[in-house]
């Protein structure tokens, strides 16, 4: 199963991943031999077959609504690349939207 | 204190020096960090160790997907250098209550995914039992580091065969423990359906003896379940117990001759202990396992990754705007195998090809939980080798992704099913371990400890490897 380059560059658009050409040709390659692989699930003919998301039967856990602890602000900054004010700090994000 | 024997040493032999008061835990951590100033400098089993030792009890070792509070937690990976985490995973936090001094952070494949820890952002690490040999993945530093003396027990996890691989390739005992036994809570997460702690061993029982620190309820992991109370094996026989041999995982294209011998021996072994050993079968479990598996993992994974946007910890590349920081970071920030496995996830999960791949590995899911609940009716554990080869050389596979995947084909069907799955070492093959792969029911570990330690007893493996000797 081969996956066309236009395709490629559209998977890395869908993860974020700014890729070099060089990348672009390798993973293209490397994908199509992997989704070949995997394309063996559509032998099987399981129409009535319910899907299993979870291996363990559990139903909803549920608890209190109650306020808890959290992190104090200045510890769940602490790692952050950029902040200001008590804030992360990023990059502007208002302007046009990579094309998906 | 030099009479301290770090490679022969056990936990449970451990624990023992410690109440008669025969060492001190200091004595006992300084004697495992002189072991590693002697030896890792060529295993590379760290990523990094620990200053000071804390806790009276017996020093161990965390993979570093394992969150702990104010040590650095990469994962493997350079898009997570110089996190130094603000909060303690439950298993860090249980290890600590247990009184048991890290002595450092093992090292990973890149967020835990690959098969012979050379996908590590910080380099491989060895197999103890020959340096040109890679020790499995992704769990290689924590098995290496436990074959090699460089720790008496250590933790890993475990998506697709990443504690049971490990510790078949470096002579020792892994347990994948049941799903949703042992909390996720501050793992780095891959797979969340799948992903799951356990203990790396040199004997079955110091393992059951690890599993009882960390299994149990955590109310921070809503995905976690009650655990039957953990026995420590005594029993050197398997009178009464019923081992089933799926003809699929024995019978596998790509399993060696070497490893079919000694896993053969070992079946025959069960029998000779009062077992009842016969046949059965997992049709579709091993011959769709792998494909299930890596459309499945892949999808959870891109998911599970894209946390990482320069935003909150971590690397961050590039100022111009929010989204080409974001996509400059990940690509400088992950390695090939992170980025091939959140193409093949996004793939897998985009509009079109969702229903085809994901909505199907989900159906396929269902069918391998119920072949191995079909076997389980007529048997107590399943048993087969834990990987298709002994130990292979760096760099064999690196070209070959595809290649590189099948080393998990006999661990992914169980895995799938959210079973327990323990190795153990049952001989050796070209002077290289092989390990042998017992799987039960859900939450059936101490049968599977049961089975280990009685099986370990009539084997005797030397777990210390020829050349360190």
């Amino acid at each position: 199963m081969a996956i066309t380059r236009a395709q490629v560059e559209h998977v890395a658009r869908l993860a974020h991943l700014a890729l070099t050409e060089e990348e672009l040709d390798r993973f293209g390659e490397q994908l199509g031999a992997i989704l070949e692989a995997v394309s063996k699930v559509s032998e099987l003919d399981l129409g009535d077959v319910e899907p299993t998301s979870h291996p363990l039967d559990l139903v909803n856990v549920w608890r209190e609504d109650e306020p808890q602890p959290s992190l104090p602000r200045e510890e769940a900054l602490a790692n952050a690349p950029a902040t200001e004010g008590g804030f992360f700090k990023v990059p502007p994000a208002i302007g046009p939207e990579p094309d998906l | 204190m030099s009479d301290v024997d770090t490679l022969r040493l056990t936990a449970e032999e451990a624990i023992g020096l410690l109440e008669r008061g025969d060492v001190s835990a200091r004595e006992l951590w300084e004697a495992y960090r002189a072991a590693i100033d002697e030896r890792d400098g060529e295993l590379h089993c760290y990523l990094s160790l620990a200053d000071e030792p804390e806790g009276d009890g017996v020093p161990i070792a965390l993979k570093d997907v394992i969150t702990t509070k104010g040590i650095e937690t990469t994962a493997g990976s350079k898009i997570l250098k110089g996190y130094v985490p603000v909060f303690d995973s439950t298993v860090a936090a249980r290890v600590k209550d247990a009184k048991l001094p890290l002595l450092g952070k093992t090292n990973l494949d890149e967020f835990a995914m690959g098969s012979s820890t050379e996908n590590s952002a910080f380099g491989p690490t060895h197999n103890p039992w020959d340096p040109t040999r890679v020790p499995g993945g992704s769990g290689g530093g924590s098995a290496a580091a436990v074959a090699a003396g460089l720790a008496p027990w250590a933790l890993g996890s475990d998506t697709g065969g990443s504690i049971k691989q490990p510790a078949s390739l470096c002579g020792i005992v892994g347990l994948r423990p049941t799903y949703g036994t042992v909390s996720r809570y501050g793992i780095v997460a891959l797979a969340s359906s799948l992903d799951q702690v356990g203990p790396t061993t040199k004997t079955v029982r110091d393992c059951a003896l690890l599993y009882r620190v960390i299994a149990g309820r955590d109310p921070l992991d809503s995905t976690t379940a009650d655990v039957p109370p953990v026995e420590l094996p005594q029993a050197d026989d398997l009178k009464g117990l019923r081992i089933g041999v799926p003809k699929e995982l024995n019978e596998a294209e790509g399993i060696e001759p070497g490893v079919k011998e000694a896993s053969d021996r070992t079946i025959e072994l069960c029998r000779e202990l009062g077992a009842e050993v016969g046949e059965t079968t997992l049709p579709r479990s091993v011959d769709y396992g792998l494909a299930c598996y890596y459309l499945i993992q892949p999808a959870e994974a891109s998911s599970n990754l894209a946390r990482y946007d320069g935003v909150r910890y971590g690397l961050r590349v590039g100022n111009g705007s929010y989204h080409a920081m974001v996509e400059r970071t990940r690509d400088e920030g992950f390695g090939d195998e992170p980025k091939r496995r959140i193409m093949l996830g996004a793939y897998a999960l985009s509009a079109g090809y969702y229903e085809a791949f994901y909505g199907q590995a989900q159906k396929v899911r269902t069918v391998i939980a119920e072949e191995h609940r079909k076997a389980f009716e007529g048997f107590d554990v399943l048993v087969s080798p834990t990987s298709p080869t002994v130990a292979f050389e760096l760099g064999a596979k690196t070209q070959n992704p595809l290649a590189m995947y099948l080393s998990d084909l006999l661990t992914i069907p169980s895995n799938m099913a959210g079973l327990p799955g323990l190795s153990i070492p049952c001989g050796l093959s070209e002077g290289l371990p092989v390990g042998f792969q017992l799987v039960g029911p859900q939450f059936a570990e101490n049968t599977l400890f049961r089975v280990g330690h009685a099986l370990e007893q009539a084997l005797s493996f030397d777990y210390v490897p020829e050349r360190l000797k």
